[in-house]
């Protein structure tokens, strides 16, 4: 936690306009300089319930939600009424203040809409803001937004208030609202907005919370990880994709399908996972950079598909954004709970490539490394994340994004290519040959002169013919297989590992192991522990198959113990690491959380104390699992 | 036609057997099987509608059936049980100039692949879909399908089915298929146009193909005699009115199962196809998505003109 940070909640209930405003408060702060970061908590319904969201800001780079905020912004939780009455369902109407209290920081403020709630309702209020020293500013939003416009147009009053009450200028807030809407909405938010700035920086105000002051070297983007998988897809020349809905896979399915026939491309909503996935293959199969992907439970529907696409060899790039399990779970609260079905679903030996960004600049990269990947290798591909990578904001230079499309569809042949290729007696084209270098036997496409092959879900001869013969079952699997240790090759011998290292102290004592969205956490903590005079680093690990194994045999072995960093409830990629290198029992212990919640720095830098100590664990919902024999 | 599919809309006179793999791999399909007969009206519909094997794809799923993209030297995609139908609609999409041919069983059309069926004929996709119907699961070795009559007997329903069988052609009337015909391997001629119908029809067509099991419907010759609904006076109905067509399909779905066959072409409109439909929205290109690939001229349209949203 550094002291000059902004940690900005916005509580309300769902459809209360919660998203869109956090959205376009963390795209002004983004604007005036300042690195920010949003984390998104909302319940599985489409109005009403409690739901917020907070925007982190700060002049360097933020990298997690941080612990605790400092800015309570509730609105009134309007779709929870009963609009004939006038009355609210259950005891709902205090919720944006109750349940937000336990988090905010000392020295914070709240601003909450006494049009709509009711402090006094609330046990201990104001004893608790005495004790811990809390400003409070019970204003009329609902009134403001009526007298100029209409009343849902609250959001706008309270940043109005916001605005006031931490000293920024309206200005980035009026233009914004300039490039999303006009006429008559535009002018009343406007006029909300600017009454309720006034009427605030009018007042006393007893905090000395400001906003922090930052500055940009070049534009920045707003941007979730979904949006960056979604990119990474079309910069490398995805073309078509095919899905069905499920929280929060729908983000990259949704991003896609907005842009894609703006560049020529294919979306397709059918009728279930197992068809999607199919269709990616068919696409595929006809000459298409073509992907497709879900949620856990969709997932499990595409485990068919996924086997078709592993003995055909048919390229294809899979999405698996995680949410809570096993079966439906909890649909918008994270997990990684599906590391093992990711790696090891459909029925055979497992012949995949699975990779695990660990924030948005990686899910860009990584998306575009998995298409490479699987159309150069024929091999399906699959990015795993999870619901909170999947939705959170983080700003990156604009530059960041700005590359060619990718072309290729890697090991296809052109018609003259195909000419001089070995065909069999029969006129096919020896599509599966039994010994090229690295396992990739290139593939034609239908309409090609010539090319006439047959991709069976079978096991197959060369020309792709079912066969059984022992000698041919043995060469083709071990030819499949063999792809696994070439891509290994090509990605140890990349420019830039997937694998990222973070260690600030030099040469640490103690290492801390993660994978997937938790990796900015982590780093955090690891900072957190290093100024506090641990000495720590950690790797987030984002190869899953085929696995990193040098580079974290290196670091395993560089450090006298390490903690295991994950999202579930039964150290998945604990187990995987201990598979993959066959050791470090001994060494490696686990701090697990699987309550729907991410971590929190503070989580892991108790958590980590507690390891190497002893003591108790921050909170009854991590839990510590030691190393073997301990 | 493109440069890069050369194969594609070649115009020359095609040989039966150039849809013949060759020296291999010989049909393990039993003596007397329909699906003998289905592999033989394909490839004579195709070469006298002149087609290029290498412009054709033939998508199958799993079982006997699935074993036609393995005797048909064509472009081929043997897949998995059910979905054939995805496979195939998707890669009609990349490239739309190619010829698409789906098959399978009726497990697997019927079935397992019921769902892709309903919503493949309804989006109106255009290609052929084959169903070899043979009110058995043959590969599997004889179990009750979804075409097989109540009462049907077998070792996973030894008391006799308690279920009426589907009906296909109406099922697929009511899905919006555009082109739907029965057909049956005693009678190569009609199926061998059907088929030629079939792929000339712009929109989906789905042919309902009756293929005899000697094996697990001991009555290798049970789809004889059969009455062509054409020829027939008794069956004066307009092929391009639904409601008369439902009640056509009504009749030959009820009596086939008393053991009067009758085939021939039951529906045809001409809705436009999934692809017109599509393209006249905008969420699909003009040109073929796999030629662009292959074409260095091609121009990629950048998608971050949309960054701007994001600053």
């Amino acid at each position: 936690m550094t002291d000059n940070e902004l940690v900005w909640r916005i509580a309300g209930g769902s459809g209360d306009g919660i998203d869109s405003t956090s959205q376009n408060f963390a795209k002004a702060l983004m604007r005036s300089g300042l690195s920010v970061f949003t984390h998104r908590h909302y319940p599985s319904r489409i109005r009403g319930g409690h739901t917020y969201v907070e925007v982190r800001a700060a002049a360097d780079e933020v990298k997690s939600r941080g612990d605790g905020y400092n800015f309570l912004l509730a609105l009134g939780d309007s779709f929870a009424r009963n609009p004939q009455q006038e009355a609210y369902y259950g005891n709902e109407e205090v919720k944006p203040l109750s349940e937000n209290l336990d988090e905010l920081r000392e020295g914070g403020i709240i601003v909450y809409d006494e049009g709509l709630l009711d402090a006094s309702e609330i046990e201990d209020f104001e004893e608790r803001a005495e004790e811990n020293d809390w400003h409070v500013y019970p204003l009329d939003l609902r009134g403001m937004a009526r007298e100029h416009g209409r009343e849902v147009m609250r959001n706008t009053a309270g940043v109005g208030a916001t605005a006031a009450l931490l000293g920024m200028d309206t200005g980035p807030f009026e233009q914004l609202m300039e490039e999303r809407m006009g006429g008559d909405i535009l002018e009343q938010n406007v006029e909300i907005l600017e009454m309720a700035y006034e009427q605030v920086a009018e007042m006393d105000h007893s905090h000395d919370l400001r906003i922090p002051e930052g500055e940009h070297d070049e534009t920045q983007v707003l941007v979730s990880g979904s949006t960056s998988i979604a990119y990474g897809a079309l910069d490398e020349g995805c073309r078509f994709i095919a899905g069905y809905p499920m929280t929060p896979w729908t983000d990259v399915f949704t991003i896609m399908s907005q842009n894609l026939p703006d560049v020529g491309g294919i979306s397709e909503q059918v009728e279930d996972e197992i068809a999607a996935a199919a269709l990616a293959l068919g696409a595929s199969h006809a000459g298409a950079k073509a992907m497709s992907g879900s949620s856990g439970g969709g997932f499990a529907l595409m485990s068919e598909p996924l086997g078709l696409a592993e003995i055909t060899e048919t390229p294809v790039v899979l999405v698996e954004s995680m949410r809570a399990g096993p079966s439906t779970g909890m649909p918008t609260k994270p997990e990684q709970g599906d590391l093992e079905h990711v790696l090891y679903t459909s029925q055979g030996d497992s012949n995949r490539v699975v990779f695990a960004p660990g924030d948005v600049r990686e899910a860009y990269e990584q998306t575009r490394t998995a298409f490479q990947i699987a159309y150069d290798y024929q091999i399906p591909s699959i990015v795993v994340y999870d619901q909170k990578l999947s939705g959170e904001l983080r700003n990156v230079p604009e530059s960041f994004f700005d590359r060619e499309p990718n072309p290729s569809l890697g090991a296809t042949l052109t018609e003259e290519e195909i000419a001089e290729a070995a065909h069999h007696a029969s006129g096919k084209f020896n599509r599966y040959t039994y010994d090229p270098e690295n396992g990739v036997s290139p593939r034609s496409l239908p309409g090609q002169r010539d090319g006439r092959f047959l991709a069976s879900g079978n096991e197959h001869n060369p020309q792709g013919h079912i066969s059984e013969d022992p000698e041919n079952r043995v060469f083709q699997m071990d030819r499949r297989m063999r792809k696994l240790e070439s891509i290994r090759a090509e990605l140890d011998d990349a420019e830039e590992s997937n694998q990222t290292l973070h260690d600030p102290s030099g040469d640490a004592e103690y290492g801390i192991l993660t994978w997937g969205s938790h990796q900015g956490t982590v780093e955090e903590a690891v900072d957190r522990l290093n100024e506090g005079g641990h000495s720590v680093k950690s790797m987030g690990v984002s190869d899953l198959m085929p696995y990193p194994k040098d580079e974290v045999t290196a670091f395993l072995e560089s450090v006298d113990e390490c903690l295991v960093v994950e999202m579930n409830a039964t150290a998945q990629f604990r187990g995987l690491t201990q598979k993959e290198l066959g050791r470090f029992g001994e060494k490696l212990s686990s701090l697990l959380k699987y309550n729907g919640n991410p971590f929190e720095p503070a989580e892991i830098v108790e958590g980590f104390e507690a390891s190497i100590n002893g003591g108790d664990l921050p909170g009854e919902t991590t839990k510590y699992v030691p190393a073997a024999g301990d | 036609m493109s440069s890069s599919f050369s194969a594609i809309g070649e115009e020359r006179e095609i040989d039966q057997n150039e849809f013949t793999p060759g020296i291999e791999p010989q049909a393990t399909w039993c003596p007397g099987c329909g699906d003998f007969g289905v592999l033989k009206a394909l490839k004579g519909a195709m070469a006298e509608l002149g087609k290029n094997p290498d412009e054709v794809l033939l998508v199958t799923g799993i079982g006997c059936s699935g074993k036609l993209s393995s005797y048909f030297n064509s472009y081929g995609f043997h897949s998995i049980h059910g979905r054939s139908l995805p496979v195939a609609r998707a890669a009609k999409l990349a490239n739309p100039d190619l010829e698409v041919i789906a098959a399978g069983g009726d497990g697997d059309g019927y079935g397992i692949g019921g769902n892709h069926f309903m919503h493949t004929a309804r989006e109106n996709h255009d290609m052929v879909y084959i169903v070899f119907n043979n009110e058995i699961f043959g590969l599997t070795k004889g179990q009750t399908s979804p075409t097989s009559p109540k009462g049907h007997k077998s070792k996973t329903q030894p008391h006799g089915s308690a279920k009426d069988p589907v009906r296909p052609l109406s099922m697929s009337l009511s899905a919006g298929a555009s082109y739907i015909a029965r057909t049956a391997a005693v009678n190569p001629n009609q199926a061998k146009e059907i088929i030629k119908e079939a792929v000339e029809h712009d929109g989906f067509a789905h042919i309902d193909f009756l293929t005899q099991c000697p094996t697990w419907n001991k009555d290798a010759r049970q789809y004889v005699p059969y009455t062509d609904i054409q020829q027939d006076d008794e069956f004066d109905f307009d092929v391009e009115d639904r409601r008369q067509a439902g009640e056509a399909m009504y009749e030959a779905e009820s009596r086939l199962y008393e053991g009067e066959v009758l085939t021939g072409r039951f529906f045809k409109s001409d809705r436009p196809s999934y692809g017109q439909e599509k393209r006249a929205t905008g969420e699909m290109p003009e040109t073929p998505l796999a030629e662009r690939y292959f074409d260095d001229s091609y121009e990629w349209e950048r998608s971050y003109d949309l960054m701007e949203r994001h600053r």
